[in-house]
């Protein structure tokens, strides 16, 4: 079977043989290796992407599901071009990745809540990443990267 | 592996059978999936049946999920799903999901247990209602046939005029119970106390309710003693994730205090 969806607004297809996950066909399948695979439970957030402009984890997702649907992953939050999203340069900014392994995730997560709520306080944004595990432990430059952006003063 | 997309419940229904899978948020299925411990070969993909998501009075669909219940739901219901996962999970996992799995931590089961809620399922053969005492069989077990579909939890018309949900874990996000518990207090004093995570499914503890149900002003002794029983009416286990004598006494702690704050809003 083909499943067709829109991913990052573009057509793309794959075939299903196995019940496989949509971060397992992002990766090995369509070349989309911004979403990363860590847990495999949903506990991570590392492969964060918005499924019809809904915050998922991708593992956790059935790529047979998405016929039909939308998906952006991180190479896709900021679709209209090529800049970066405000949650990027924040980070970039603020010197808020380590490794980089949890990033892709952070962003896709804090985009979805800028772009809900552009002034969230600090409660917002640490329920807002909640989902998201960074084990560098490196929350507390991720957390003043985003509260700059919000508009308040780092802690 | 092959896949449907029905659009309505009565087209589920008609594929539903032995072998085949319904996938819903799929926040309980894929993990068996990514893990090899499932490899469903025929998927009932349930996305896009909206009538699922619907949400009427006591009503609630199968497929709304945690995300509408943290911000519509009856109090301890929404106190519940605001400790489901992460915002991630509560986007995708829905109450029927929930049900379904029959995880005995299941956190959204002590308030359907706690408000004496119904199950309601359908097959090709039509409509039925399941109490939740029915319903829960046992460890991942329900008494949900091979061909039915879960359409919705069905909550009593007249809820308690106090309830109110607790959850005791390792940290705050993105944690599985070591304990969960719903207590409900009506203005007669009428008493209920549901918990989760200390049995194989969710239960009363129906002789804590009846003695703490006749106080109308809980003594201090009165609180001490409906602890003791929650206590001693639990049925929990030893596993990775707590001890039986921890669970045991968590489970009075959390079922006095969250009867506590029944009564203060009572008395407020």
């Amino acid at each position: 079977m083909i499943v067709s969806f829109r991913l990052n607004g573009k057509e793309a297809t794959f075939p299903v043989g196995h019940p496989a996950s949509l971060l397992d066909v992002l990766r090995a399948d369509l070349g989309a290796a911004g979403a990363k695979n860590a847990c495999e439970q949903g506990e991570c957030g590392s492969c964060s992407v918005l499924l019809d402009g809904v915050l998922v984890c991708s593992c956790l997702v059935m790529a047979a599901d998405v016929e039909g649907s939308e998906v952006a992953t991180v190479e896709g939050v900021n679709p209209a071009d090529s800049s970066l999203h405000p949650v990027q340069q924040a980070m970039d900014d603020a010197g808020a990745v380590q490794c980089g392994f949890c990033t892709p995730g952070i962003v896709v997560a804090a985009a979805d809540l800028f772009d809900h709520n552009p002034h969230p306080s600090q409660a917002e944004i640490k329920e807002a990443l909640a989902g998201n595990i960074c084990r560098c432990t490196g929350y507390g430059a991720i957390l003043r990267a985003f509260e700059q952006l919000a508009g308040r003063d780092a802690p | 592996m092959e896949t449907f997309y029905p659009s309505t419940v009565e087209e589920a229904v008609t594929v539903l059978e032995e072998g085949v899978t319904p996938l819903a948020g799929g926040t309980d299925l894929m993990v068996e999936v990514n893990f090899g411990h499932s490899r469903p070969e025929r998927v009932l993909a349930l996305r896009r049946v909206e009538e699922l998501a619907e949400w009427d009075g006591n009503r609630i669909g199968a497929g709304v999920v945690w995300r509408r219940l943290e911000r519509h739901g009856p109090r301890a219901l929404a106190q519940a799903a605001r400790t489901v996962g992460s915002p991630q999970i509560r986007n995708a996992g829905t109450i029927g999901g929930n049900v379904a799995t029959a995880s005995p931590a299941g956190d959204g089961h002590p308030f359907l247990a706690a408000v004496d809620a119904s199950i309601e399922v359908r097959s090709t053969e039509g409509s039925r209602l399941i109490p939740w005492d029915e319903f829960f069989v046992g460890v991942k077990e329900t008494a949900l046939r091979p061909n039915e579909l879960i359409t919705a939890v069905v909550l009593p018309d007249e809820l308690p005029e106090r309830h109110a949900f607790g959850k005791v874990g390792v940290r705050n996000a993105m944690v599985i119970s070591t304990v969960c518990c719903v207590v409900t207090r009506g203005s007669d004093g009428t008493t209920t106390v549901a918990l989760g995570s200390v049995a194989p499914t969710p239960m009363r503890a129906y002789r804590a309710e009846q003695m703490i149900s006749a106080q109308a002003q809980p003594s201090e002794s009165d609180l001490a003693e409906f602890a003791r029983r929650v206590a001693e009416e639990v049925q929990p286990i030893t596993d990775h994730r707590s001890t039986e004598a921890y669970r045991r006494h968590a489970s009075g702690v959390l079922a006095r205090r969250l009867l506590e704050r029944c009564l203060v809003e009572s008395a407020a």
